[in-house]
């Protein structure tokens, strides 16, 4: 451990030493955390990381997933595990895609005054103001287009000053113009096709009648890339 | 004239869309068409009365900074709430440089405003620059017999700085509507507040308010009452229906269009392209000499 | 228990003229704001009241409905002969209670079908004058 370079970060305004090049999240559980919740895939798809920090001796803050981030010397930061941003019920089946029911279930878009908070705080780079001024005007399609690589973190809820919750409002966007207006991808028909006529059945029923041992083993040892498979 | 760099706002994309087809249609025919600014963002209305209240500059702010990235140093509205708002700002934050420059400061992902671009609304464009004599020239369809109640409501015409015209006695849309042959009616209620806002959570206060311009318009004698605003236009459309359940005489036929409607009808717009109302209207009109 | 928002009632002409930057004394009480408000009707004390309890520092304006009912047409204000932009002391009224988060008007009140009629700039600016 001796020459295991290490850098001084400030988690939730308490001094640690870290390693050097890990990730946000791998500093923290090595400074003693353990995440029961804010965490998750680990790989920036899920949202559960989001994390506010700023650097030592500037006021700007920055926003982040944990698990994608590398920490820095001189790092302030706490983690945001949770947004409690409502979502509206609704069946997808009985939305009229002509209407702005975007602005129907979500109301509170009309508060928004283009203050782009939301943007500068989004993780993923998206353009969210834009889709949020889209869902605004009713233009489904545009929504849908600027937020693909949404993974509802809720960092631009948090930062609303109109408290509009962009994500919930984004999803039900790619939703509704999925089954409305864009074309089914044929891989997914295909798989849908090949679960509805049973393919998987076998291996879905050893799952289920697995034990909690027998599942984690078989967690344990799975194989994720494709050419691993086969043989 | 060349091509006029158009701030549409988030109605005329969706409920008001009419009043934005008939727009680019006339604008085509006059040769100078409305060319949509790029990348636009809501207006943010109602323009913000506070002094200190730099925040709900912003949006309008951002749509300048647009403008300026087309090269261009003015905006024409449409809708007479983004035009109001839009141009209030543009007089505040053109003149103060302390504010321009505090709104830039937070806009740091946009390139400074610069503080030049002006507002004007569409009514003023036909008005000083294409001319009412053009009109005229370019009108085929005679709206010779329709009598029209042209209504102002607030942003057009209030406060002074930005006000189209005098708001004790505007006339601009008049003029224009008689430009193509219609024959404005005086009524007293030209320039009184439909009840905007107030229809989302005190709609009897607009419905009121509303009700009296209807009612006045009609006693006019007026086949329509022609607006520039789509929440005018809305208002005054549950007006006409609050007042026709409560048996108002002559309030069923009177119709409420957009004033670009009416220019494109007279404009020659296709029959197929006109709303029922400005059908049912045309049909009120003496036909041309030689017919239409 | 929930905390209670409260609205600021000390200092009243002070903090509406500051928010405003307007001079409420200016005001002689010639009426002409109130003949020509098309909602004064509907309002629990004349525009050219409001003024007068500015003047007099009456706390109790803040629970007047006048600033509710005001719909910013700005006929007072083109109409005043002293110059004194009453929208503008209607407009911070406003936001004394705004800006302490105290809301006039709620979202769950209204309908999908309502916003579905409604063209957006409704909902925008009556979220702007009623919503902090």
């Amino acid at each position: 451990m001796a020459d295991e370079k290490l850098t001084q970060i400030y988690i939730m305004g308490k001094a640690y030493d870290v390693p050097v090049g890990v990730t946000i999240m791998d500093a923290m559980e090595y400074a003693g955390y353990r995440f029961i919740r804010g965490a998750g895939c680990r790989s920036g798809f899920c949202g559960a990381c989001g994390t506010v920090y700023r650097r030592e001796g500037e006021y700007r803050l920055e926003f982040v997933l944990a698990c994608q981030e590398m920490v820095e010397e001189g790092m302030h930061l706490t983690q945001l595990p949770f947004t409690p941003a409502p979502r509206s019920d609704y069946t997808l089946s009985e939305l009229d895609p002509s209407e702005n029911v975007l602005l129907q279930h979500y109301p509170e878009v009309a508060r928004c005054v283009s203050c782009n908070t939301c943007t500068k705080a989004c993780p993923q780079e998206i353009e969210v103001m834009d889709y949020v001024q889209a869902a605004l005007r009713g233009d489904l399609e545009r929504v849908a287009e600027l937020s693909f690589d949404c993974i509802s973190c809720g960092l631009c809820a948090m930062r609303c000053p109109a408290d509009i919750k962009h994500y919930h409002v984004a999803q039900m966007a790619r939703r509704l113009h999925s089954v409305s207006d864009s074309p089914i991808p044929e891989h997914l028909k295909t798989r849908m096709g090949e679960l509805e006529s049973g393919a998987f059945r076998v291996e879905l029923d050893e799952l289920v009648s697995m034990d909690l041992d027998g599942l984690k083993a078989k967690y344990a040892k799975r194989v994720i890339e494709k050419e691993e498979v086969a043989t | 004239m060349g091509t006029l760099t158009y701030f549409p706002g988030c109605s005329l994309k969706d409920n008001a869309k009419r009043f934005e087809d008939a727009a680019f249609f006339v604008m085509e025919q006059l040769g100078s068409p409305l060319l949509e600014l790029e990348k636009w963002t809501c207006c943010g209305t109602v323009y913000s009365l506070t002094s200190d209240d730099l925040m709900h500059q912003i949006a309008p702010v951002r749509n300048f900074v647009r403008a300026q990235q087309a090269g261009s140093d003015e905006i024409v509205a449409l809708c007479a709430m983004c035009y109001n708002t839009l141009a209030r700002t543009s007089q505040r934050i053109n003149a103060d440089e302390e504010e321009r420059t505090k709104i830039n400061a937070f806009m740091n992902k946009e390139p400074d405003y610069e503080g030049s671009v002006r507002v004007r609304h569409l009514l003023q464009v036909l008005r000083d620059n294409v001319g009412w004599a053009t009109l005229t020239d370019k009108a085929v369809r005679s709206l010779e017999g329709l009598k029209v109640a042209a209504y102002y409501g607030c942003t057009l015409v209030r406060p002074d700085e930005v006000g189209i015209d005098d708001m004790e006695h505007p006339v601009v849309m008049a003029d224009a509507l008689e430009a193509v042959g219609a024959e404005p009616v005086t009524f007293p209620f030209e320039a009184e507040c439909c009840g905007t806002y107030q229809i989302v959570d005190e709609p009897h206060l607009a419905l009121e308010q509303s009700g009296r311009i209807l009612r006045s318009a009609v006693r006019a004698g007026a086949h329509a009452i022609v607006t520039a605003c789509p929440l005018c236009q809305h208002n005054l459309e549950q007006a006409v229906g609050a007042l026709s359940e409560g048996g108002v005489e002559g309030i069923k036929n009177i119709q409420v269009v957009y004033f670009t409607e009416l220019l494109a009808a007279a404009l020659g717009a296709d029959e197929g392209n006109l709303t029922p109302a400005v059908r049912d209207l045309l049909a009120a009109c003496v036909p041309a000499e030689g017919g239409v | 228990m929930a905390r209670t928002k409260t609205i600021p009632r000390e200092n009243l002409r002070e903090r509406v003229e500051e928010l405003s930057g307007e001079n409420v004394f200016a005001c002689y009480q010639c009426g002409m704001c109130s003949s020509g408000c098309p909602y004064a009707e509907q309002m629990d004390r004349l525009p050219s009241q409001v003024i007068r309890d500015l003047q007099l520092g009456d706390a109790s304006l803040l629970d007047s409905n006048a600033m509710w009912v005001c719909a910013s047409c700005l006929a007072c204000e083109v109409r005043c002969p002293k110059g004194v932009d009453l929208a503008k002391l209607m407009e911070a009224l406003r936001q004394i209670h705004l800006r302490k988060a105290v809301d006039r008007m709620s979202l769950d009140k209204l309908s999908k079908d309502d916003i579905r009629k409604l063209p957006q700039i409704a909902l925008v600016a009556s979220l702007r004058k009623k919503s902090g």
